[in-house]
């Protein structure tokens, strides 16, 4: 390593500074951000441009986190988010060990718990879970001693790719208060969105949330008042789209659904795709974004996907930083990056 | 013998069934009501004078044992969860001193000496009186009728298919044109099964921000709605279990003004909690708590103040506990995938008094809807003190306070949402034909 590559950068000086200010609670488990403060928000975003400084390196590995082991446990699919959060692990120098439930002991039967808990025994100090049912994450994070960050589960929450989606906007736009944000399609499947709507409500930004009625949750349409969050209901996508900063189209979620949610993916493309000629009902700079995977000519159309307006790369990227933000600051934010 | 007399002196009796609700003496033998004496002091005089067994219950309310219609025992098959013996102990410890057991155990009670045997196994094991419920379908598969006739001739109170909606409505309204040579109700799980549709909890506000599957109120506005049409069709007697929703309660009320012959039992859970529960928000919890997953799922509050007020008009007409014991294993895992139920035989009382003290109803209303009210809808001898009846009583220290500690549940199921709530009003003796069953020092 270079000289440079142990130098810490100013910005992760001022991020240890203020790991003694109360603005992170010095969380144990990141489950979701129902119960964060802007300003907490704002301390992981700024930590994470100091990460993501640390990615423009050509070589990125620092050993910030040395002796720190990373289980990512992911009992569903996933490219983008395990493999986000393994390379934050080991550009931070964490060890980063992947389980994927198909091929552990979950196959045989074990139980959630007793998984973790064997991940806790052999040293497991951050657990990174992916689930298919909505709270596993916080079933496990009361009865184990490893930190538990939920890297999405069922239906209900994503909170590190609301905060790259949030980080990713407040990089492009130069903030997110006032912001009019549109997030479009299966809503009613869609952890991405729920946190999302957390999170951007948080910052103040406007959202508008629209998909057909059986792709919505039905209480956001018929009652949106009772809601924690101040949100705009569409069931058409022309007026939603109408003056929007940023529009985030969401993956039709085929795998949840069950029969009749849709006549068709036709009908489906025909009502409510993201495409050039929509997009242009929003304002001209406004950013596309996805929270991936995307089904191409289904929710967006490729031009759109590809444009100019999107982001969707982006995203990913601020991903990682986002991630390396997390676990440093979860880890106690105590070792110096440089790991002197 | 003047020996066997014992003389509950000092207290509140609050009948029902006798429209009493004053101090008075009980006094009871050779494990019936033997005689209620108003006016304390001659009475004590009396007793000294006699040489009966006297016990100053001076502060406290005595009221018939409670009778729950709807719990589950667990035994045979899953007695891992419960047995007769540990569930009957919850029930005394809850007041309960009559109980009926619902058929769905393994193999499920769908044959006269399936219900013989529970019978003879309450009477070996039990503490309280327990009756067994039947199946309506064999093996509640809801293919084909059980033999009811044959069942109730054994024994069984009524029959239901519980924890399953008879989804054929033909099949159904044959159960419930049978249940006229039975003379026993046909007691609905009423929830279409097609609208539930996974779902695992009540769809709404909270499920949609926890993303949890929704269970809407209409799989069981339109399963009531269905069950009174077949009643009405058929002159069956059918009775509505665990009603939940408002919807279902306007269904019953107008049910019963066109003379349908219809009844209906509402949970204490239903009756106090909410789906905020789950959320962890009223109660202060964690969210997802699988002890809160139960079926029906916990409703909104509007619902929970449709169902008071159709417990006040007369709607609903009884509690029952739908006491649904399961192991740690079963709820000790994802909301999903958590077997639904709460154990409640131990708590009921307790939480329910929350609506006394809410000022939703009286005292002596809530020893109604636990006392005759059940007993009648089944048509069962219990409910009552009058003179002649059994001794089944509770006796109730109506200020006392208490914390929830499901570590010293007489029931295995340990799994109740209300460990650590702090309750007043506490069942301090109950009495099975003049036995004590249960018994808190004071």
């Amino acid at each position: 390593m270079t000289a440079t590559e142990h130098r810490p950068a100013a910005n992760l000086e001022q991020a240890r500074a203020d790991r003694v200010t109360p603005v992170w609670k010095g969380r144990r488990h990141i489950l979701d951000l129902d119960d964060w403060s802007p300003g907490e928000i704002a301390q992981v975003m700024d930590t994470a441009l100091t990460m993501k400084s640390i990615l423009a390196r050509p070589i990125k590995k620092t050993p910030t986190l040395r002796g720190k082991t990373i289980v990512t446990a992911f009992y569903e699919s996933s490219t983008r988010t395990r493999i986000s959060f393994e390379v934050a692990a080991k550009y931070l120098g964490a060890d980063a060990v992947n389980m994927t439930a198909s091929a552990s002991s979950v196959s045989k039967g074990e139980s959630l718990l007793d998984t973790v808990r064997t991940l806790q025994a052999i040293g497991a100090d951050i657990v990174v879970m992916r689930h298919p049912q909505s709270g596993a994450p916080w079933v496990v994070s009361e009865r184990v001693n490893s930190s538990i960050v939920n890297g999405g589960d069922g239906w209900h929450a994503h909170p590190t790719q609301a905060l790259l989606d949030l980080f990713t906007i407040r990089e492009r736009l130069g903030r997110v208060a006032g912001l009019k944000v549109t997030i479009l399609g299966d809503v009613l499947h869609s952890r991405v969105a729920r946190s999302d709507i957390w999170g951007l409500s948080l910052l103040g930004a406007d959202v508008t949330v629209c998909g057909p009625p059986t792709l919505l949750p039905r209480d956001w349409v018929t009652d949106p008042g009772g809601l924690p969050w101040k949100l705009r209901v569409e069931e058409r996508i022309e007026p939603a789209l109408e003056g929007a900063d940023v529009v985030m189209a969401l993956r039709l979620q085929r795998e949840r659904m069950h029969a009749g949610l849709i006549p068709s993916i036709r009908e489906y493309c025909r009502l409510y795709a993201l495409n050039a000629d929509r997009l242009k009902l929003a304002k001209t700079d406004a950013l596309v974004m996805h929270p991936g995977p995307m089904n191409e000519g289904v929710e967006i159309s490729p031009d759109v996907a590809h444009g100019a307006q999107s982001v969707i790369e982006e995203q990913v990227t601020n991903g990682v930083a986002i991630r390396m933000a997390l676990l440093y600051l979860l880890s106690g934010g105590t070792a110096r990056p440089d790991g002197e | 013998m003047a020996t066997e007399r014992t003389r509950l002196i000092g207290g509140r009796l609050i009948d029902p069934s006798q429209g009493i609700d004053d101090l008075a003496d009980v006094v009871i033998g050779s494990g019936r009501v033997l005689e209620i004496v108003r006016g304390t002091e001659r009475s004590r005089r009396t007793a000294v004078a006699s040489g009966e067994r006297m016990v100053d219950v001076t502060g406290m309310v005595i009221a018939p044992g409670f009778v729950d219609l709807h719990c589950h025992l667990r035994e045979p098959g899953f007695e891992d969860k419960e047995t007769i013996a540990t569930g009957t102990r919850a029930a005394a410890a809850g007041g309960f001193t009559t109980v009926c057991a619902m058929p769905n155990t393994s193999p499920t009670i769908d044959t006269a000496s399936d219900v013989e045997w529970v019978i003879s196994a309450a009477r070996r094991g039990g503490v309280v009186r327990v009756h067994p419920i039947g199946t309506i379908t064999r093996g509640e598969k809801g293919q084909e009728l059980s033999e009811m006739a044959d069942m109730a001739q054994a024994g069984a109170v009524a029959f239901s298919d519980d924890g399953n909606m008879v989804k054929s409505a033909r099949l159904m309204r044959n159960a419930l044109a049978y249940s006229r040579v039975t003379g026993r109700p046909i007691v609905d799980h009423a929830e279409d099964p097609d609208l539930v549709d996974g779902g695992v909890m009540h769809d709404g506000r909270v499920a949609s921000i926890l993303g949890l599957r929704g269970s809407p109120a209409e799989a069981e506005e339109v399963a009531v709605a269905r069950d009174i049409a077949l009643a009405r069709a058929t002159g069956g007697k059918l009775h509505i279990a665990h009603a939940s929703t408002a919807a279902a309660v306007d269904l019953i009320r107008q049910g019963k003004a066109r003379g349908i012959s219809v009844t209906a039992e509402v949970t204490p859970h239903h009756l106090v909690l909410t789906d905020e529960w789950i959320a962890g928000t009223s109660a202060g919890h964690p969210p997802f708590n699988t002890n809160c997953r139960v079926n029906p799922p916990l409703r909104t509050d509007a619902d929970r103040m449709a169902l008071i007020a159709g417990l006040l008009d007369g709607t609903i007409d009884c509690i029952a506990t739908d006491h649904a014991p399961h192991t740690v294993v079963d709820k000790d895992c994802e909301f999903d995938q958590a077997a639904p139920g709460l154990s409640m035989l131990e708590t009921a009382f307790g939480l329910l008094m929350r609506l006394v003290d809410g000022e939703h109803l009286s005292l002596a209303t809530l020893i109604k809807v636990l006392t005759i009210n059940p007993a009648q809808v089944f048509g069962l001898d219990a409910g009552t003190l009058r003179v002649g009846a059994n001794a089944d009583l509770v006796v109730i220290d109506p200020g006392a306070e208490w914390t929830v500690d499901v570590r010293k549940f007489q029931s295995k199921g340990k799994n109740s949402p209300l460990h650590g709530e702090r309750f007043r009003g506490l069942v301090r003796t109950t009495m099975v034909g003049g036995e004590v069953v249960h018994e808190v020092p004071q």
